[in-house]
């Protein structure tokens, strides 16, 4: 078959459709986001039904694919790094129940935070939860490895835990598929207790879980997938994985390093292979992009008398992303470089575009809040996040999805007034509706501001759960209808604007705003589409 | 053979059709890929850049070292110095002069222009007014392609048949623009 030209996400998209996916879910988030995109955009995905909306949050698509799974079927689910902390409770639940069709969770992580809050490493996820985790370093690998992870996945029943960070996601080459493998047949699971998490059948299910973790680690065909290269010198190994493979391997182009190197390529290592150098080699660099978790499982190895090396001594930085001079530092080879930027060069951050609604939202906020003094607006995230730079100056907090009305309810707890929150349409749908009903049972004195641009903006325009629907959930969850009030933020409208808010945030009880002009961009994609250009 | 391309300009400006056009031309001439792109936060008006790496051999890192990349390919001014560190000393700079200004401590174009003019081997085009001068300032990203393309390992040819590849659909009006400015930004340098 021909190749393909796809980025790591791509590549991961297009194999779980080749291995006979019935159902992708996911919500959009930096760098995992083109997976669904991809399928979304896939002809034999739309020719074999396979479900592909997007869901509301990471919780409800992981929870969604379990019952995929549930009816026999394989499900895929894909999400940032973060998103796996939504998803977290149905993440670790669901290696307890097992799964029935297969089921693989795709996460994204982020080092050096490229596009996120912070550079957690998933991996810690999977042996939390004692799933299995595969890591593929190049696109390529992130193709073949999606058919062994649903096999392995239908083979011991656990879900599994496929790890790529923002350098796989987002670069791309070529790749050559495999034949395509039809889907399975709905088949529910053949113990009818299987997935009911009750205390006393729980604790029959975690012993069962321990065991069959021990057996992926002991199963000699998944860890011979683990790539041990032998070299002739025994004065270091190199054990690696990911995408830091490829930066090694960069500074021994064309030849190859002459010692020993230890690629791992699914988790948990087994404990022999990592022998094959930890017992015969001198000293032992470890090099991973994200946390040190293979070097730290070494240091706690108690028959390692040997000197181990990688982020936690120094040898590598302890944080951010890696990259092939880091390596070659590492390593005491000669390193190249350019020269400095020159002092003339600015830095360029992002910021929000010209005629975007969030800006005239800000606008309107700032000029009431003179009147209140600062700090008493939290913010969530999204493109309205940019309002925290200038010129605009204007929030105090952008933590996780949801938290600007929770902690403007926990501030108002607190007794500041004003408090207010300002979040944007899907992050309001992903997990602000809960913090609302919160709200509205007490009765707090908060003011949420939902900037709606009928989008979800920031991760490039994917449909909004909230569009046409917001005055009716808000409606819905309680808070009194005089109370929830539309504008449009355009600067003609401005004066209008300051009013409504001005009101609004002077009344002591919920009130919501909903700020509502579509987001420049997609407007201009839609009208380029209906246009016909 | 190798040849490491920095593609360098500001989010929104499109830099990614370039990495294509370069991307097409390579698998017709069977060369090794890799594109690194950068999505997310940034596309927001933030400096973007894409490490693309070509060679006959298999490629292993998806991101140029430092000091090896052969081009660096900038669709505006102040972001082709961005990128220095990764120049190689026998490196080409080929730039957009056109500022694209969106901050507001944006230095004096003069200035600007005068210290890419101090990196050997640098290369600065009027893109935007080449592009005019063909009917349409959209094309102005491959006006710099064009003059790029002198010290790109792939075939001025495999380059125009990617332009055809790529935008075919969109028209033959389209695709004629599109190799104009090709030659154009070809013939500048
Ligand atoms: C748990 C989690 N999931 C996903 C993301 C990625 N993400 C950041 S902002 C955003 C979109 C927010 O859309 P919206 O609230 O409509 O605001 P807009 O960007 O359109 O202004 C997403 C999906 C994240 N940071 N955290």
């Amino acid at each position: 078959m021909q190749k393909l030209m796809l980025l790591g996400d791509e590549a991961i998209a297009q194999a779980a459709i080749d291995a006979g996916l019935s159902g992708m879910y996911a919500y959009p988030g930096t760098p995992s986001t083109e997976i669904m995109e991809y399928v979304q955009g896939s002809r034999l995905a739309a020719e074999n039904d396979i479900h592909r909306l997007w869901s509301a949050n990471e919780k409800t698509a992981i929870e969604a694919a379990i019952g995929m799974s549930y009816a026999g079927k394989r499900a895929m689910v894909a999400m940032k790094h973060v998103g796996l902390n939504v998803a977290a409770d149905g993440f670790i639940n669901v290696a307890m129940t097992g799964v029935n069709g297969g089921l693989v969770v795709v996460v994204a992580d982020d080092p050096s935070m490229h596009s996120s809050q912070n550079e957690q490493d998933s991996r810690f996820y999977g042996k939390f939860a004692m799933v299995p985790v595969f890591e593929p370093s190049n696109q390529q690998e992130a193709y073949d490895m999606i058919f062994e992870a649903f096999d392995l996945s239908e083979r011991y029943r656990v879900p599994v835990l496929y790890r790529i960070t923002t350098r796989l996601a987002h670069s791309r080459s070529a790749v050559a598929r495999k034949e395509p493998l039809k889907q399975n047949e709905m088949k529910l699971p053949g113990d009818p207790r299987q997935f009911i998490l009750l205390p006393a059948i729980a604790r029959k299910k975690y012993k069962g879980l321990l065991r069959i973790y021990d057996a992926i680690a002991n199963d000699s065909v998944f860890a011979g997938k683990n790539i041990f290269i032998d070299g002739k010198k025994r004065s270091l190994g190199i054990i690696t994985s990911g995408i830091a493979y490829n930066y090694l391997m960069e500074n021994f182009a064309g030849t190859g390093p002459d010692f020993p190197i230890l690629k791992v390529t699914r988790y948990p290592i087994n404990e022999n292979q990592l022998r094959k150098i930890t017992d015969t080699c001198d000293k032992i660099l470890v090099i991973e992009e994200g946390y040190p978790v293979i070097e730290e499982l070494l240091k706690g190895y108690p028959s390692t008398d040997r000197v181990v090396m990688g982020r936690l001594d120094g040898t590598l930085p302890r944080d951010g992303e890696l990259n092939p001079n880091i390596i070659a530092k590492a390593l005491g080879l000669n390193d190249l470089y350019g020269s400095d930027i020159p002092s003339i060069v600015r830095s360029r951050p992002p910021s929000l575009c010209k005629g975007c609604g969030h800006a005239d939202v800000y606008n309107a906020l700032n000029e009431v809040m003179k009147e209140y003094g600062p700090g008493k607006v939290f913010s969530d995230i999204g493109c309205y996040t940019l309002g925290a730079l200038p010129p605009y100056n204007a929030i105090n907090s952008c933590v996780e999805m949801g938290a600007s009305i929770t902690m403007a309810v926990g501030a108002a707890d607190a007794g500041l007034f004003p408090s207010i929150a300002v979040i944007g349409d899907s992050t309001f749908t992903h997990s602000g509706m809960t913090g609302l009903l919160d709200a509205v049972i007490k009765n707090s004195p908060v003011t949420v501001i939902i900037s709606d641009n009928s989008t979800t903006g920031m991760t490039g325009g994917q449909a909004s759960h909230a569009t046409d629907r917001l005055e009716p959930i808000c409606k819905g969850l309680g808070v009194p209808e005089e109370h929830i009030v539309v504008i449009n933020p355009l600067r003609k409208y401005h004066e209008e604007n300051v009013e409504h808010l001005r009101r609004e945030i002077a009344f002591r009880g919920v009130s919501v705003i909903i700020a509502r002009r579509e987001c420049i961009q997609t407007a201009s994609k839609r009208k380029r589409k209906e246009s016909g250009r | 053979m190798k040849n490491d391309i920095i593609l360098a300009g500001v989010g929104g400006q499109g830099i990614l059709s370039i990495a294509a056009i370069i991307g097409l031309g390579a698998v017709e001439n069977d060369l090794f890929i890799k594109q690194a792109e950068v999505h997310g936060m940034s596309q927001r008006g933030g400096d973007v850049q894409s490490h693309l790496r070509l060679s006959d051999r298999e490629i292993s890192s998806d991101l140029i070292p430092y000091g090896s990349a052969e081009v660096i390919l900038s669709v505006e001014p102040m972001e082709s110095m961005r990128y220095l560190p990764w120049l190689s000393a026998k490196g080409h700079l080929v730039t957009n002069s056109n500022p694209f200004i969106n901050i507001s401590d944006y230095p004096d174009t003069d200035l600007l222009l005068a210290e890419i003019r101090k990196v050997p081997n640098s290369v600065i085009i009027d893109a935007d007014t080449i592009a005019k001068d063909i009917g349409t300032s959209r094309v102005a990203n491959i006006v710099v392609l064009g003059a790029a393309s002198h010290f790109i390992d792939v075939p001025y040819k495999s380059l125009e048949n990617a332009i055809r590849q790529l935008f075919g659909k969109k028209g033959e009006e389209i695709v004629d623009m599109n190799l104009k400015a090709l030659k154009a930004g070809f013939d500048a340098v």
